[in-house]
Protein backbone atom coordinates (compact mmCIF):
# COMPACT_ATOMS: atom_id res chain seq x y z
CA UNK A 1 0.00 0.00 0.00
CA UNK A 2 1.39 3.39 -0.99
CA UNK A 3 1.49 5.60 2.10
CA UNK A 4 2.83 8.71 0.40
CA UNK A 5 4.32 9.85 -2.89
CA UNK A 6 6.43 13.00 -2.89
CA UNK A 7 8.58 14.70 -5.49
CA UNK A 8 11.56 12.53 -4.58
CA UNK A 9 10.36 9.25 -3.12
CA UNK A 10 7.51 6.80 -2.74
CA UNK A 11 6.71 5.40 0.71
CA UNK A 12 5.30 1.91 0.47
CA UNK A 13 3.95 -0.34 3.22
CA UNK A 14 4.84 -3.96 2.50
CA UNK A 15 4.13 -6.69 5.10
CA UNK A 16 4.21 -4.29 8.03
CA UNK A 17 7.49 -2.68 7.01
CA UNK A 18 7.96 0.65 5.30
CA UNK A 19 10.01 0.90 2.12
CA UNK A 20 11.15 4.35 1.11
CA UNK A 21 12.12 4.20 -2.54
CA UNK A 22 13.81 7.13 -4.26
CA UNK A 23 12.28 7.51 -7.70
CA UNK A 24 14.31 7.63 -10.89
CA UNK A 25 14.16 11.01 -12.57
CA UNK A 26 14.17 10.69 -16.34
CA UNK A 27 15.04 14.34 -16.91
CA UNK A 28 18.38 13.74 -15.19
CA UNK A 29 21.32 11.96 -16.78
CA UNK A 30 21.33 8.41 -15.36
CA UNK A 31 24.91 8.90 -14.10
CA UNK A 32 23.87 11.90 -12.03
CA UNK A 33 20.53 10.44 -11.04
CA UNK A 34 21.73 7.13 -9.63
CA UNK A 35 24.67 8.62 -7.75
CA UNK A 36 22.44 11.27 -6.22
CA UNK A 37 19.78 8.81 -5.12
CA UNK A 38 22.41 6.53 -3.59
CA UNK A 39 24.10 9.37 -1.73
CA UNK A 40 20.84 10.72 -0.41
CA UNK A 41 19.61 7.30 0.70
CA UNK A 42 22.85 6.66 2.56
CA UNK A 43 22.88 10.11 4.13
CA UNK A 44 19.25 9.82 5.27
CA UNK A 45 19.93 6.47 6.94
CA UNK A 46 23.04 7.86 8.60
CA UNK A 47 21.18 10.84 10.01
CA UNK A 48 18.30 8.68 11.25
CA UNK A 49 20.76 6.52 13.16
CA UNK A 50 22.52 9.60 14.53
CA UNK A 51 19.17 10.94 15.73
CA UNK A 52 18.43 7.64 17.48
CA UNK A 53 21.76 7.78 19.24
CA UNK A 54 20.76 11.21 20.59
CA UNK A 55 17.70 9.56 22.09
CA UNK A 56 15.20 10.77 19.48
CA UNK A 57 12.57 8.21 18.48
CA UNK A 58 12.80 7.37 14.79
CA UNK A 59 11.79 4.23 12.89
CA UNK A 60 14.37 1.43 13.21
CA UNK A 61 16.16 0.77 9.92
CA UNK A 62 16.05 -2.90 8.94
CA UNK A 63 17.80 -2.77 5.63
CA UNK A 64 19.44 -0.44 3.16
CA UNK A 65 19.53 -1.10 -0.58
CA UNK A 66 21.07 1.25 -3.10
CA UNK A 67 18.07 3.58 -3.29
CA UNK A 68 15.71 2.02 -0.71
CA UNK A 69 15.44 2.30 3.04
CA UNK A 70 13.50 -0.52 4.68
CA UNK A 71 12.30 0.52 8.11
CA UNK A 72 9.90 -0.02 10.98
CA UNK A 73 6.27 1.01 10.53
CA UNK A 74 5.13 3.22 13.37
CA UNK A 75 1.52 2.55 14.30
CA UNK A 76 0.97 6.14 15.31
CA UNK A 77 -1.13 9.18 14.56
CA UNK A 78 0.29 12.21 12.81
CA UNK A 79 0.83 14.96 15.36
CA UNK A 80 -1.40 17.28 13.35
CA UNK A 81 -4.45 15.20 14.33
CA UNK A 82 -3.77 15.09 18.07
CA UNK A 83 -1.82 18.29 18.64
CA UNK A 84 -2.08 20.14 21.95
CA UNK A 85 0.28 22.33 23.98
CA UNK A 86 1.70 19.39 25.96
CA UNK A 87 2.61 17.43 22.81
CA UNK A 88 3.98 20.41 20.91
CA UNK A 89 6.12 21.29 23.92
CA UNK A 90 7.48 17.77 23.83
CA UNK A 91 8.14 18.19 20.08
CA UNK A 92 10.07 21.37 20.92
CA UNK A 93 12.26 19.44 23.35
CA UNK A 94 13.02 16.84 20.68
CA UNK A 95 13.90 19.46 18.03
CA UNK A 96 16.20 21.06 20.62
CA UNK A 97 17.91 17.69 21.13
CA UNK A 98 18.37 17.24 17.36
CA UNK A 99 19.79 20.75 16.98
CA UNK A 100 22.09 20.30 19.98
CA UNK A 101 23.34 17.13 18.32
CA UNK A 102 24.09 19.02 15.09
CA UNK A 103 21.14 17.68 13.10
CA UNK A 104 18.83 19.85 11.03
CA UNK A 105 15.66 17.97 10.09
CA UNK A 106 14.91 20.11 7.05
CA UNK A 107 11.18 19.45 6.86
CA UNK A 108 9.69 19.91 10.31
CA UNK A 109 5.94 19.65 9.95
CA UNK A 110 3.22 18.19 12.15
CA UNK A 111 2.81 15.47 9.49
CA UNK A 112 6.40 14.32 9.97
CA UNK A 113 5.88 13.67 13.68
CA UNK A 114 3.97 10.56 14.75
CA UNK A 115 2.40 10.15 18.16
CA UNK A 116 2.57 6.54 19.34
CA UNK A 117 2.42 5.01 22.81
CA UNK A 118 3.13 8.29 24.58
CA UNK A 119 6.16 8.97 22.41
CA UNK A 120 6.70 11.30 19.45
CA UNK A 121 8.53 9.69 16.53
CA UNK A 122 10.27 11.88 13.97
CA UNK A 123 10.11 10.65 10.39
CA UNK A 124 11.22 11.72 6.90
CA UNK A 125 14.84 12.77 7.21
CA UNK A 126 15.00 13.13 3.43
CA UNK A 127 16.03 16.78 3.58
CA UNK A 128 18.13 16.49 6.74
CA UNK A 129 21.74 17.52 7.09
CA UNK A 130 24.40 18.15 9.73
CA UNK A 131 24.78 21.81 10.68
CA UNK A 132 25.13 23.75 13.93
CA UNK A 133 24.65 27.28 12.54
CA UNK A 134 21.98 29.58 13.94
CA UNK A 135 20.76 30.18 10.38
CA UNK A 136 20.09 26.48 9.69
CA UNK A 137 18.41 26.01 13.07
CA UNK A 138 16.37 29.15 12.48
CA UNK A 139 15.11 27.99 9.09
CA UNK A 140 14.22 24.60 10.60
CA UNK A 141 12.15 26.18 13.39
CA UNK A 142 10.66 28.72 10.98
CA UNK A 143 9.35 25.95 8.73
CA UNK A 144 7.66 24.36 11.76
CA UNK A 145 6.07 27.67 12.83
CA UNK A 146 4.72 28.09 9.30
CA UNK A 147 2.97 24.72 9.57
CA UNK A 148 1.43 25.73 12.88
CA UNK A 149 0.19 28.93 11.29
CA UNK A 150 -1.20 27.36 8.13
CA UNK A 151 -2.83 24.24 9.50
CA UNK A 152 -3.72 24.67 13.17
CA UNK A 153 -5.98 26.74 15.34
CA UNK A 154 -4.45 28.88 18.07
CA UNK A 155 -0.99 28.83 16.46
CA UNK A 156 0.37 31.38 18.93
CA UNK A 157 -0.38 29.16 21.93
CA UNK A 158 1.23 26.16 20.22
CA UNK A 159 4.22 28.25 19.19
CA UNK A 160 4.81 29.39 22.78
CA UNK A 161 4.58 25.80 24.04
CA UNK A 162 7.05 24.66 21.38
CA UNK A 163 9.45 27.44 22.33
CA UNK A 164 9.29 26.46 25.99
CA UNK A 165 10.18 22.89 25.14
CA UNK A 166 12.97 23.94 22.76
CA UNK A 167 14.49 26.17 25.45
CA UNK A 168 14.66 23.17 27.82
CA UNK A 169 17.08 21.27 25.60
CA UNK A 170 18.98 23.89 23.61
CA UNK A 171 21.01 26.56 25.40
CA UNK A 172 21.14 28.84 22.33
CA UNK A 173 17.34 28.72 21.88
CA UNK A 174 16.76 32.46 22.18
CA UNK A 175 19.43 33.22 19.59
CA UNK A 176 17.59 30.87 17.23
CA UNK A 177 14.23 32.58 17.91
CA UNK A 178 15.84 35.94 17.19
CA UNK A 179 16.98 34.55 13.82
CA UNK A 180 13.51 33.14 13.14
CA UNK A 181 12.11 36.67 13.44
CA UNK A 182 14.67 37.88 10.89
CA UNK A 183 13.85 35.00 8.55
CA UNK A 184 10.14 35.83 8.79
CA UNK A 185 10.91 39.34 7.52
CA UNK A 186 12.58 37.92 4.42
CA UNK A 187 9.19 36.50 3.48
CA UNK A 188 10.45 33.22 2.07
CA UNK A 189 9.81 29.51 2.63
CA UNK A 190 6.06 29.97 2.88
CA UNK B 1 -14.34 51.97 -27.01
CA UNK B 2 -10.83 53.33 -27.03
CA UNK B 3 -8.22 51.02 -25.54
CA UNK B 4 -5.45 51.93 -23.17
CA UNK B 5 -1.81 52.10 -24.20
CA UNK B 6 1.20 51.79 -21.95
CA UNK B 7 4.84 52.43 -22.83
CA UNK B 8 7.39 50.19 -21.08
CA UNK B 9 11.13 50.75 -20.84
CA UNK B 10 13.53 47.94 -19.93
CA UNK B 11 17.20 48.53 -19.26
CA UNK B 12 18.21 46.56 -16.18
CA UNK B 13 21.33 45.04 -17.73
CA UNK B 14 22.57 44.50 -21.29
CA UNK B 15 19.37 45.08 -23.23
CA UNK B 16 17.74 48.45 -23.73
CA UNK B 17 14.25 48.02 -25.05
CA UNK B 18 11.06 50.06 -25.28
CA UNK B 19 7.59 48.85 -26.24
CA UNK B 20 3.98 49.98 -26.36
CA UNK B 21 1.22 47.49 -25.61
CA UNK B 22 -2.54 47.55 -25.27
CA UNK B 23 -4.68 44.93 -23.57
CA UNK B 24 -4.03 42.22 -26.16
CA UNK B 25 -1.19 43.25 -28.46
CA UNK B 26 2.31 44.56 -28.76
CA UNK B 27 1.95 47.73 -30.84
CA UNK B 28 5.68 48.30 -31.29
CA UNK B 29 8.94 47.21 -29.70
CA UNK B 30 12.39 48.63 -30.40
CA UNK B 31 15.62 47.35 -28.93
CA UNK B 32 19.28 48.40 -28.68
CA UNK B 33 21.57 45.72 -27.30
CA UNK B 34 24.85 46.40 -25.53
CA UNK B 35 27.64 44.09 -26.64
CA UNK B 36 30.83 44.17 -24.57
CA UNK B 37 33.96 44.66 -26.67
CA UNK B 38 35.71 41.97 -24.64
CA UNK B 39 34.85 39.94 -21.57
CA UNK B 40 31.51 40.29 -19.82
CA UNK B 41 29.05 43.08 -19.12
CA UNK B 42 30.67 46.15 -17.59
CA UNK B 43 27.97 48.01 -15.62
CA UNK B 44 29.29 51.48 -16.42
CA UNK B 45 29.78 50.74 -20.10
CA UNK B 46 26.32 49.20 -20.30
CA UNK B 47 24.86 52.35 -18.70
CA UNK B 48 26.79 54.55 -21.17
CA UNK B 49 25.41 52.45 -24.01
CA UNK B 50 21.86 52.91 -22.70
CA UNK B 51 22.39 56.65 -22.22
CA UNK B 52 23.63 57.13 -25.77
CA UNK B 53 20.83 55.10 -27.37
CA UNK B 54 17.76 55.83 -25.27
CA UNK B 55 16.82 59.14 -26.89
CA UNK B 56 16.78 57.77 -30.45
CA UNK B 57 15.05 54.60 -29.29
CA UNK B 58 12.24 56.42 -27.51
CA UNK B 59 11.88 58.93 -30.34
CA UNK B 60 11.42 56.05 -32.73
CA UNK B 61 8.72 54.44 -30.58
CA UNK B 62 6.93 57.70 -29.72
CA UNK B 63 6.91 58.89 -33.35
CA UNK B 64 5.33 55.60 -34.38
CA UNK B 65 2.69 56.13 -31.70
CA UNK B 66 1.82 59.65 -32.83
CA UNK B 67 1.76 58.66 -36.51
CA UNK B 68 -0.78 55.99 -35.61
CA UNK B 69 -2.84 58.26 -33.37
CA UNK B 70 -1.94 56.35 -30.23
CA UNK B 71 -2.07 58.36 -27.02
CA UNK B 72 -0.18 56.90 -24.11
CA UNK B 73 -2.04 56.37 -20.83
CA UNK B 74 1.01 55.58 -18.70
CA UNK B 75 4.75 54.97 -18.82
CA UNK B 76 6.31 52.00 -17.03
CA UNK B 77 9.94 51.23 -16.25
CA UNK B 78 11.85 48.45 -14.52
CA UNK B 79 12.58 49.77 -11.04
CA UNK B 80 14.79 46.75 -10.28
CA UNK B 81 16.44 44.36 -9.77
CA UNK B 82 19.34 45.19 -12.03
CA UNK B 83 22.57 47.12 -12.41
CA UNK B 84 22.25 50.47 -10.60
CA UNK B 85 23.83 52.68 -13.31
CA UNK B 86 21.62 51.09 -16.01
CA UNK B 87 18.44 51.31 -13.94
CA UNK B 88 18.96 55.02 -13.38
CA UNK B 89 19.11 55.77 -17.12
CA UNK B 90 15.72 54.20 -17.88
CA UNK B 91 14.15 55.57 -14.68
CA UNK B 92 15.20 59.11 -15.62
CA UNK B 93 13.78 58.69 -19.12
CA UNK B 94 10.49 57.32 -17.75
CA UNK B 95 10.13 60.16 -15.23
CA UNK B 96 10.78 62.69 -17.98
CA UNK B 97 8.06 61.25 -20.21
CA UNK B 98 5.66 60.99 -17.28
CA UNK B 99 6.12 64.67 -16.39
CA UNK B 100 6.21 66.08 -19.90
CA UNK B 101 3.21 64.09 -21.19
CA UNK B 102 1.42 64.36 -17.85
CA UNK B 103 0.73 60.60 -17.63
CA UNK B 104 1.17 58.30 -14.61
CA UNK B 105 4.54 56.72 -13.90
CA UNK B 106 4.65 53.02 -13.04
CA UNK B 107 7.68 51.32 -11.49
CA UNK B 108 7.56 47.57 -12.05
CA UNK B 109 9.53 44.62 -10.75
CA UNK B 110 11.62 43.11 -13.54
CA UNK B 111 11.23 39.48 -12.32
CA UNK B 112 7.45 39.75 -12.06
CA UNK B 113 7.37 41.27 -15.56
CA UNK B 114 9.05 38.08 -16.84
CA UNK B 115 6.34 35.94 -15.20
CA UNK B 116 3.44 38.12 -16.33
CA UNK B 117 4.53 38.31 -19.96
CA UNK B 118 4.84 34.51 -19.92
CA UNK B 119 1.30 34.16 -18.60
CA UNK B 120 0.11 36.69 -21.18
CA UNK B 121 1.77 35.00 -24.15
CA UNK B 122 1.05 31.36 -23.23
CA UNK B 123 -1.99 29.54 -21.86
CA UNK B 124 -0.49 29.32 -18.37
CA UNK B 125 -2.73 30.71 -15.62
CA UNK B 126 -1.23 29.86 -12.27
CA UNK B 127 2.19 28.32 -12.83
CA UNK B 128 5.27 27.56 -10.82
CA UNK B 129 7.80 29.73 -12.68
CA UNK B 130 11.44 28.87 -13.22
CA UNK B 131 13.08 32.21 -13.92
CA UNK B 132 16.61 31.83 -15.22
CA UNK B 133 18.72 34.69 -16.53
CA UNK B 134 22.22 36.08 -16.15
CA UNK B 135 21.87 37.45 -12.66
CA UNK B 136 18.71 35.69 -11.48
CA UNK B 137 17.75 32.11 -10.86
CA UNK B 138 14.54 31.67 -8.93
CA UNK B 139 11.59 29.36 -8.55
CA UNK B 140 8.46 31.38 -7.87
CA UNK B 141 4.76 30.78 -7.41
CA UNK B 142 1.75 32.89 -6.55
CA UNK B 143 0.31 32.64 -3.07
CA UNK B 144 -1.55 35.17 -0.94
CA UNK B 145 -1.25 38.18 -3.28
CA UNK B 146 2.47 37.75 -3.76
CA UNK B 147 4.88 35.90 -5.97
CA UNK B 148 6.74 33.90 -3.35
CA UNK B 149 10.26 32.69 -3.90
CA UNK B 150 10.34 28.97 -3.20
CA UNK B 151 13.93 28.44 -4.18
CA UNK B 152 16.78 30.52 -5.52
CA UNK B 153 20.50 30.62 -6.10
CA UNK B 154 22.65 31.06 -3.03
CA UNK B 155 25.40 32.74 -5.05
CA UNK B 156 25.43 33.58 -8.79
CA UNK B 157 22.71 33.24 -11.43
CA UNK B 158 22.90 30.34 -13.89
CA UNK B 159 23.49 32.67 -16.85
CA UNK B 160 26.44 34.34 -15.16
CA UNK B 161 27.79 30.91 -14.21
CA UNK B 162 27.67 29.81 -17.86
CA UNK B 163 29.21 33.10 -19.05
CA UNK B 164 31.95 32.94 -16.44
CA UNK B 165 32.94 29.45 -17.51
CA UNK B 166 32.69 30.43 -21.18
CA UNK B 167 35.10 33.33 -20.65
CA UNK B 168 37.57 31.05 -18.87
CA UNK B 169 37.30 28.63 -21.81
CA UNK B 170 37.98 31.44 -24.29
CA UNK B 171 34.45 31.60 -25.69
CA UNK B 172 32.89 34.91 -26.60
CA UNK B 173 30.06 36.66 -24.72
CA UNK B 174 27.30 35.56 -24.40
CA UNK B 175 28.61 32.10 -23.59
CA UNK B 176 25.34 30.21 -23.06
CA UNK B 177 24.49 29.52 -26.73
CA UNK B 178 28.09 28.49 -27.47
CA UNK B 179 28.14 26.08 -24.53
CA UNK B 180 24.83 24.60 -25.70
CA UNK B 181 26.22 24.04 -29.18
CA UNK B 182 29.49 22.51 -27.98
CA UNK B 183 27.62 20.22 -25.58
CA UNK B 184 26.02 18.46 -28.55
CA UNK B 185 29.34 16.94 -29.60
CA UNK B 186 30.24 15.58 -26.14
CA UNK B 187 31.21 11.95 -25.70
CA UNK B 188 31.01 11.45 -21.92
CA UNK B 189 29.88 12.92 -18.61
CA UNK B 190 32.48 14.50 -16.33
CA UNK B 191 31.77 14.21 -12.58
CA UNK B 192 30.77 17.60 -11.14
CA UNK B 193 29.36 18.78 -7.79
CA UNK B 194 25.55 18.82 -7.59
CA UNK B 195 24.47 21.38 -5.01
CA UNK B 196 20.86 21.54 -3.90
CA UNK B 197 20.25 22.47 -0.26
CA UNK B 198 16.62 22.22 0.67
CA UNK B 199 15.00 24.44 -1.95
CA UNK B 200 18.08 26.43 -2.91
CA UNK B 201 20.86 25.79 -5.40
CA UNK B 202 24.39 27.06 -5.92
CA UNK B 203 26.41 27.47 -9.12
CA UNK B 204 29.67 29.01 -7.99
CA UNK B 205 31.38 25.77 -6.95
CA UNK B 206 30.12 24.04 -10.08
CA UNK B 207 31.62 26.77 -12.29
CA UNK B 208 35.01 26.46 -10.60
CA UNK B 209 34.89 22.67 -10.88
CA UNK B 210 34.24 23.01 -14.63
CA UNK B 211 37.30 25.25 -15.03
CA UNK B 212 39.35 22.70 -13.07
CA UNK B 213 38.15 19.83 -15.27
CA UNK B 214 39.25 21.76 -18.31
CA UNK B 215 42.69 22.34 -16.80
CA UNK B 216 42.92 18.65 -15.98
CA UNK B 217 42.62 17.77 -19.63
CA UNK B 218 38.91 17.09 -20.10
CA UNK B 219 37.70 18.22 -23.52
CA UNK B 220 35.64 21.39 -23.81
CA UNK B 221 32.52 19.75 -25.34
CA UNK B 222 32.44 17.17 -22.51
CA UNK B 223 32.73 19.84 -19.83
CA UNK B 224 30.07 22.02 -21.52
CA UNK B 225 27.73 19.02 -21.66
CA UNK B 226 28.38 18.02 -18.04
CA UNK B 227 27.94 21.61 -16.85
CA UNK B 228 24.53 21.86 -18.53
CA UNK B 229 23.37 18.44 -17.38
CA UNK B 230 24.32 19.12 -13.76
CA UNK B 231 23.15 22.71 -13.45
CA UNK B 232 19.85 22.18 -15.25
CA UNK B 233 19.07 19.03 -13.24
CA UNK B 234 19.44 21.14 -10.08
CA UNK B 235 17.03 23.76 -11.44
CA UNK B 236 14.48 21.17 -12.55
CA UNK B 237 14.66 19.31 -9.24
CA UNK B 238 13.81 22.42 -7.23
CA UNK B 239 11.07 23.35 -9.70
CA UNK B 240 9.55 19.90 -9.24
CA UNK B 241 9.73 20.24 -5.46
CA UNK B 242 7.90 23.56 -5.65
CA UNK B 243 5.25 21.92 -7.85
CA UNK B 244 4.80 19.10 -5.32
CA UNK B 245 4.71 21.55 -2.44
CA UNK B 246 2.21 23.99 -3.93
CA UNK B 247 0.08 21.45 -5.78
CA UNK B 248 0.07 23.68 -8.87
CA UNK B 249 -0.55 22.09 -12.27
CA UNK B 250 1.61 24.24 -14.54
CA UNK B 251 5.24 25.16 -15.00
CA UNK B 252 6.34 28.30 -16.84
CA UNK B 253 9.86 29.00 -18.06
CA UNK B 254 11.11 32.61 -18.08
CA UNK B 255 14.38 34.46 -18.59
CA UNK B 256 17.12 34.44 -21.21
CA UNK B 257 18.54 31.02 -20.29
CA UNK B 258 15.10 29.68 -21.21
CA UNK B 259 16.32 29.74 -24.81
CA UNK B 260 18.40 26.62 -24.04
CA UNK B 261 16.76 23.61 -25.69
CA UNK B 262 18.17 21.06 -23.26
CA UNK B 263 16.70 22.94 -20.28
CA UNK B 264 13.35 23.08 -22.09
CA UNK B 265 13.41 19.35 -22.78
CA UNK B 266 14.30 18.48 -19.17
CA UNK B 267 11.40 20.57 -17.86
CA UNK B 268 9.12 18.97 -20.42
CA UNK B 269 10.11 15.47 -19.26
CA UNK B 270 9.56 16.38 -15.60
CA UNK B 271 6.13 17.87 -16.36
CA UNK B 272 5.12 14.86 -18.48
CA UNK B 273 6.10 12.50 -15.66
CA UNK B 274 3.97 14.47 -13.21
CA UNK B 275 1.12 14.89 -15.68
CA UNK B 276 1.17 18.68 -15.57
CA UNK B 277 1.44 21.35 -18.28
CA UNK B 278 4.64 23.02 -19.35
CA UNK B 279 4.74 26.45 -20.98
CA UNK B 280 7.54 28.45 -22.52
CA UNK B 281 6.78 31.68 -24.39
CA UNK B 282 8.47 32.36 -27.72
CA UNK B 283 12.09 33.44 -27.43
CA UNK B 284 11.51 37.20 -27.83
CA UNK B 285 9.46 37.23 -24.61
CA UNK B 286 11.89 35.03 -22.69
CA UNK B 287 14.97 37.27 -22.51
CA UNK B 288 14.78 40.87 -21.26
CA UNK B 289 12.38 42.90 -23.40
CA UNK B 290 10.41 46.14 -23.30
CA UNK B 291 7.11 44.36 -23.90
CA UNK B 292 7.14 42.63 -20.53
CA UNK B 293 7.64 45.95 -18.72
CA UNK B 294 4.87 47.56 -20.77
CA UNK B 295 2.52 44.63 -20.10
CA UNK B 296 3.05 44.60 -16.33
CA UNK B 297 2.76 48.38 -16.45
CA UNK B 298 -0.57 47.90 -18.22
CA UNK B 299 -1.81 45.50 -15.52
CA UNK B 300 -0.76 47.87 -12.75
CA UNK B 301 -2.25 50.86 -14.58
CA UNK B 302 -5.64 49.13 -14.80
CA UNK B 303 -5.42 48.37 -11.07
CA UNK B 304 -4.62 52.02 -10.29
CA UNK B 305 -1.24 50.92 -8.99
CA UNK B 306 1.00 53.81 -10.09
CA UNK B 307 4.24 55.21 -8.67
CA UNK B 308 4.56 58.79 -7.45
CA UNK B 309 7.85 60.42 -8.55
CA UNK B 310 9.11 60.59 -4.97
CA UNK B 311 8.76 56.81 -4.70
CA UNK B 312 10.33 56.06 -8.06
CA UNK B 313 13.92 55.60 -6.91
CA UNK B 314 15.55 52.53 -8.45
CA UNK B 315 16.21 49.45 -6.32
CA UNK B 316 19.03 47.22 -7.62
CA UNK B 317 18.03 44.48 -5.14
CA UNK B 318 14.26 44.71 -5.67
CA UNK B 319 12.86 41.30 -4.70
CA UNK B 320 9.66 40.05 -6.33
CA UNK B 321 8.15 39.07 -2.97
CA UNK B 322 8.24 42.71 -1.87
CA UNK B 323 5.41 43.46 -4.33
CA UNK B 324 1.77 43.05 -3.36
CA UNK B 325 -0.14 42.01 -6.45
CA UNK B 326 -2.91 44.50 -7.13
CA UNK B 327 -3.99 43.56 -10.62
CA UNK B 328 -6.75 41.25 -11.75
CA UNK B 329 -5.39 37.81 -12.24
CA UNK B 330 -6.62 34.27 -12.93
CA UNK B 331 -4.80 33.26 -9.77
CA UNK B 332 -7.11 35.35 -7.62
CA UNK B 333 -9.77 32.70 -8.09
CA UNK B 334 -7.95 30.40 -5.72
Amino acid sequence: MILAAGAEAVIDLVDDVVVKHRIEKKYRLSDIDLKLRQERTRSEAKIMSAARRLGVSTPIIYDLNTVDIVMEYIYGTQLKHVIDTTLVRKAGEIVGILHRGGIIHGDLTTSNMLYCKDRIYFIDFGLSFFDTSTEARGVDVHVFFQTLKSSHEKPEELKTAFMNGYRMTLAEADQVFQRVREIEKRGRYT
Amino acid sequence: MKGNYVLGIEGTAWNLSAAIVDEKNVVIEKTATYKPRAGGIHPREAAQHHASHITALLKNVLCYASENNITLDAVAFAQGPGLGPCLRITATAARTISLSCNIPLIGVNHCIAHIEVGIWKTEAEDPVTLYVSGANSQVLAYRGKKYRIFGETMDIGIGNALDKFARAAGLEHPGGPKIEKLARSATHYVQLPYTVKGMDFSFSGLTTACMESLKNGELLPDVCYSFQETAFAMLVEVTERAVAHTGKKEVLLAGGVGANKRLVSMLQIMCDERGIDFYAPEKRYMGDNGTMIAHLGYLQYKAGDTTPIEKSAVNPNFRPDEVTITWKHPQHRQ
